[in-house]
Order: C-alpha cells, then structure tokens, then sequence
C-alpha cells in the first residue's frame, strides 16, 4: 500500500517540470558556493570559512539595513531577469538587457531632473526607451535575419556611448553635477520624481533607497508570468520560440512576434533602470564609457538560475543579489568583494550545464520509482 | 599623425589576433562569445608574468615567456567554454557569457590578491615591448601579430587540420562520417583561439600603457573583435583589413582631442566609439543576405542525430 504511493509520487516528482528546475537549480548554487568556498580556500585558508563563506551568506540577514540593500538591489535585477527570461522563453537570447538598461537610466533621470516629472511618468519614459533598444535586435533579427546577439553587443555599446554622451554633454549637461562627477543626486534635484517609500525604510534602518520599488518588480513578474502562460499571445510568442516554422504554418506571424518579444524584453529591462535611478540607489556616472551596467548582465544570472521562470526570477534575484551584499560586507583585510561576482559567475556557468543536471535527476527519480515497482510485483 | 599610425597599428594588432582566434573557433562550429573575458585573463596573466621575471633578464626573455604565459592562460580559459560547450552539449551563448562574467571579477580578485591591497591596478614595465624606429613606436606584437596572420592563413586554407577544422564547421556529420573526430577538432578551434585570445589581451593592455585597472577588463575590445570577425566574414587577410578600419576609428576616439583639426570639429570621444559599432551594424545590414558564416556554427554535435 504504502509502496504504491510511493512510487506514484516518485514519477509525479520526476515528470513535474518545475521540481526538476528547482533541484538543478539547487545543485548549481550548491556547487557554486562550494567552488566559491575553494577559491576562499585559496586565498587566505585559516579565514575561508568563518570570515568567508559566511559572511557572504549570512550577512544580509544581519541587520535591517542589509536587509534594505538586498531588496533595493533586488527590484532592478528582478526586472533585467525577467527581461532576459522573458526573450529566452520566445526563443531569443537578449544580451542587450545591460544596453537596454543604459537607455532606461537615461529616460528615467532625463525626465527627473531636467524635466521634474513625477515618478510614475520617469518610470514610463525609462521603459519607452528600453523598448526602443530592444526592438532594434528585433527588426534586425526579423527583417534582416542577423542573429540578435550580435546586433544586441552592438547596441550595448552604442547605447552607452551615446547615453554617456548626453548625461556629460562635455560637462555642461543640465544632468551633470560637476561636484560629484555623476548626474545629479535625485534627492535634492528633483524628490518628487523619487519612487515613494510608503514608510518601508523606516523598517530597514532608514535605508532611503528601500521604496516600493520592489513591489513593482513583483507585480510585472506576475504580470509576464500571466501573459505567457496564461494568455494566447503569449502562446504565440512562446511558440515562435519553440519552432519557428510549425509556428508560422499555424499561421502565427513570426517576424511581427520577433519583433515584440525583443520589444517587451527592452521595456522590462528599461523599467529595471527606472526602479534603480528612481530610488537613488546610486547615481549615473556618465564618464566612465569603459563598462556596461553589470545589472543587466547579471539579469542572465537571475534568469538563467530560473529557468526563465518568471516567478521563479524574484527568489534567483533575491538570492543573487543577497550574495552580492553578502560579498560586499567581506572583511577587506582578508577577501575582496568581487568574489561574490566570482560566485555568482560559477553558478552561471554551471546552470549551462544545467539540461545535464535535470536529466541526470530525473533518472534517478524514475529509477527509484520503478525500483519500488519492481519490489512491489516480486511481492505480490 | 604618427599618433594616429602608431595607435592604429596597436588596435589592428589587437583586434586582428583576437578575431582570428573567435575565426578558428566559429571555423570549427563553436561560437565563442567568451573572447572578452579570455582576453582579460590573458592580459592578466601576461602582467603578472612579467612582474614576476627576474631582475636583469633580458628583453626576449621577458617577451618570450610572458607572451606564452598569456597564450597558456588563455587556452586554459577556453578550455572552460570549449568542455562546456563539446562535452556536455551546453549552450554556447550562454556559456560563453558566464565565463564573460567569471573572468572581469576572477581578474579582479587575482589582481587585488597579487597587490595585497584593495586596488586592482597592476604596475609593470613595458620596456623590453616597445621598439623606436625613425619617429615611430612599434611594439613587439605587431611582428607576433602579422605572422600569425600569415600562419592563421596557411593553417586554415594549407593544411589538413585547416580542412578538417572547416568541415567541422560547416557539416560535422559529414565530417565524422568520413572519420573526422567533430570533438577534437572543435576542441582545436577553442583551444587555438583561446591562445590567440590570451596573448590578444596582452596585446591590448600592455604596450600603449604601464599600469593597468583590471576592474574595466579590456572594455568591449573582445566584442569589438566579434564585430571584426563578423565583418572580416571568417576569412584570415579580410580579417585583416577590417581591423585596421575599426582600429583606424577607435585611434581617433584616443587622439582627436589632441589634432588641432579634429578637436575643431566638436566630436567627443563617445562619437568616435560609437562609429565603429555603428558601421559595422550597417555593413551587416547590408551583407547579411550573403553572409558567409559557418553553417554548423551554435549547434552542439550530436553523434546520434547524424
């Protein structure tokens, strides 16, 4: 009696998608974090442990403050990842989220401190302009058939330079504070285009960058999640990315969707610049040309680690970025903070193995299921 | 414009290698979308070698040995895409971005670990790098560079390997089916342009500077050298001459403040950067009809499906 149960529910396990993502998931961050305990190792072995690995996945925890920094650093990334996620699951790669991004910061502070917009109205700017950055790999991809990936680096870099451009405007822009070599601090230049806090960083130690910012990244997760499993558009889009021809055998219109796709994943990724900007996490410095933003490339991180998985992007996105502050908080005289980077970047790489993962428990599922199966018959 | 010449020759160098190295890998049927970070870490490891060299060794020494530690470091790196990619069948984007990621952040750690402080600005000299001929500055890469070009062409177009490698790229199962091993080969192409990449990076951070911030990595270069590839349509000596035009704009970005003509023009050195991606996303419009890349390149091979 009891076997049979079992057995039922071992194949039930093995043939849910979602257990099997989860638990390769699980084993990349494992792994992950025990390669990243080797590279500690390394370094400095009597430290690796206590003033290592711990802090790295404790710290965040500590206090209300910490706690701030995880969720203010969690909204934009959950909003790259999903951007990414979202073009994965239409089967497109968007590499483009960092320049996406860049575009979006720009609407964003644009708005805010030279036109003094309320936050909403940034934040719908800073998403109009990811849009248009996404859709430019669309059209070339669509139209044109150069694979997206290509045209995405292209206008990563474009996208900065030009951005950059604009924000110094040799140093006379309106968006420029030549005090503080970054655009204006939004604080003082324009508080009503700030993301209101709601009261919330009173909660985390008067932390003013936790807003609701990160309410928002949730509702859109939702959002997508909804559009792409629960609607026909989303079936269409999906489709296009699983194969292209049957798609447009089944009459779906695969050129109009690439286009959107790459569209609807700017615009995310847009929004992520604007939740950032908008809650003066930091401000822009405009004269550093030599890096993309690494949100958007860690959008991969969070994406890959969910499987695309748009509700699944706000918990990788949370772990993701609780390590970066865990990494943050190392002590200086033994480790340096990248080595969160380090991590992370490890759990990415392993999460391309992670088709491996997944198959390889799977089969172990199913064996041990038809193992019970077999015992039982010998039984009866 | 000796500036203008002597940077422009530094970029070719640069970009030349390292698309030559993404040539042998796509060649092959394995995107490598990692060169940026194989060519952070060879920089890396070129730097370090150097600073480790011992007092009073002479100046091929230092650029023999260094040179190779670079080329070493990068085959090395690559070996990660080129196992993750060949083995287990994983997604070559995919992989090739993590290890983007891993090696900016790995090189800021080892950096910092070799400093001993919490910078990760590295000190070295380029002296035994640096050559003065008349009124011009060459360095030593560029002697390495244009005879790899030329090796890079005899390999690919006059060599057996050279043929395997390009069926490979175009049709494995064909090529297996002839009693080509597809893994090695591929293993080949990665590994090669892992140590083109690696000694690329070196190329790029060493001659034109005696410090480096390891936390820019090497700023775009190694996608710039995709771009190179792309628009060099994997072919050795096209290669070549597109990367003097994309090293000829980014020596503008460097110099036009300094040419009393150009500085006249009001063009800011993010309009200069910008050209060189902006040319080559027309050109790509334009050709991409007949676009010449590897038919077999991305997908992973299958010996079943054959």
């Amino acid at each position: 009696m009891d076997n049979k149960n079992k057995s039922s529910f071992g194949e039930r396990i093995a043939s849910s998608g979602a257990f099997v993502s989860v638990a390769a998931s699980l084993i990349c961050i494992v792994l992950g974090l025990a390669l990243g305990l080797i590279a500690l190792a390394i370094i400095n072995v009597e430290h690796a442990w206590n003033d290592g690995l711990m802090v790295i996945i404790t710290s965040g925890l500590k206090s209300p403050r910490n706690m701030g920094t995880v969720l203010a650093n969690a909204a934009p990334l959950i909003m790259t990842g999903l951007s990414v996620g979202f073009a994965f699951k239409t089967g497109l790669f968007n590499i483009g989220a960092a320049g996406q991004y860049t575009l979006g910061a720009f609407g964003a502070l644009y708005c805010a401190i030279v036109w003094q917009l309320p936050w909403y109205l940034c934040l719908l700017a800073a998403m109009v302009l990811g849009a248009l950055w996404g859709a430019i790999p669309g059209l070339f991809k669509a139209y044109l058939n150069i694979n997206e990936v290509i045209t995405a680096i292209m206008f990563n870099w474009i996208g900065l330079y030009l951005v950059n451009d604009i924000m110094y405007g040799k140093g006379k822009s309106p968006m420029y504070d030549i005090s503080t070599t970054k655009t204006f601090s939004l604080r003082k230049a324009a508080p009503d285009s700030m993301i209101p806090s709601w009261g919330m960083s009173d909660y985390f130690g008067k932390l003013q960058s936790v807003t609701i910012a990160i309410f928002i990244a949730i509702f859109f997760a939702i959002v997508v999640y909804v559009v792409l499993s629960r609607t026909t558009f989303g079936y269409e889009l999906k489709a296009c990315g699983f194969n292209k021809h049957a798609a447009q055998y089944a009459g779906i219109n695969d050129k109009r969707n690439i286009v959107l796709s790459m569209t609807i994943a700017g615009a995310l990724a847009g929004v992520g610049a604007g939740l950032y900007y908008l809650s003066t996490v930091a401000e822009w410095n405009p004269q550093v040309s030599t890096a993309l933003p690494a949100m958007g490339f860690n959008g991969i991180s969070a994406a890959l680690l969910a499987c695309s998985n748009p509700l699944g992007t706000i918990f990788s996105s949370l772990f993701i970025s609780y390590i970066t502050v865990g990494g943050t908080k190392l002590s200086t005289q033994y480790y340096t903070k990248e080595i969160a980077d380090v991590i992370t970047a490890l759990i990415i790489y392993l999460c391309a193995f992670s088709l491996l993962f997944k198959n390889k428990i799977r089969a172990a599922l199913m064996g041990k299921a038809r193992r019970i199966q077999v015992g039982k018959g010998g039984d009866d | 414009m000796f500036l203008l010449l002597k940077y422009t020759l530094l970029y070719t160098v640069v970009l030349m290698l390292v698309a030559l190295g993404g040539m042998f890998s796509e060649r092959s049927g394995i995107i490598n979308i990692a060169l940026e970070g194989i060519m952070v870490i060879g920089g890396l490891a070129g730097v370090i070698a150097i600073q480790l060299m011992p007092e009073g060794a002479s100046a091929f020494t230092i650029v023999f040995f260094s040179i190779l530690t670079a080329g070493i470091a990068g085959m090395v790196y690559a070996a990660l895409l080129a196992f993750a990619s060949i083995n287990l069948n994983a997604d070559q984007t995919i992989g090739g971005t993590a290890l983007n990621m891993l090696a900016t952040a790995l090189a800021m750690v080892i950096a910092k670990g070799f400093n001993g402080s919490a910078s990760a600005k590295l000190d070295y000299s380029n002296r035994a790098f640096i050559y003065d001929i008349g009124p011009l500055t060459v360095n030593v890469f560029l002697f390495v560079g244009l005879a790899i070009l030329v090796l890079s062409y005899f390999v690919l177009y006059k060599t057996r390997l050279g043929l395997r490698l390009r069926a490979c790229g175009e049709h494995p199962q064909a090529a297996d089916s002839v009693g080509i091993n597809v893994y090695k080969m591929r293993y080949t192409g990665v590994l090669i342009s892992g140590v083109l990449g690696g000694i690329g990076g070196m190329a790029y951070i060493i001659p034109s500077v005696s410090s480096w911030n390891f936390e820019v990595g090497v700023s775009g270069a190694g996608f710039l050298a995709l771009a190179v590839m792309i628009f060099g349509q994997w072919k050795p000596f096209r290669i070549f001459f597109a990367a003097i035009f994309f090293a000829m704009f980014k020596s503008l970005a460097n110099i036009a403040s300094s040419i009393p003509m150009m500085a006249s023009l009001g063009w800011t050195q993010n309009m200069y950067n910008m050209i060189p991606f902006i040319a080559s996303m027309i050109i790509l419009a334009f050709t991409s009809k007949k676009s010449r890349a590897p038919k077999a390149e991305g997908i992973p091979y299958d010996k079943g499906s054959r």
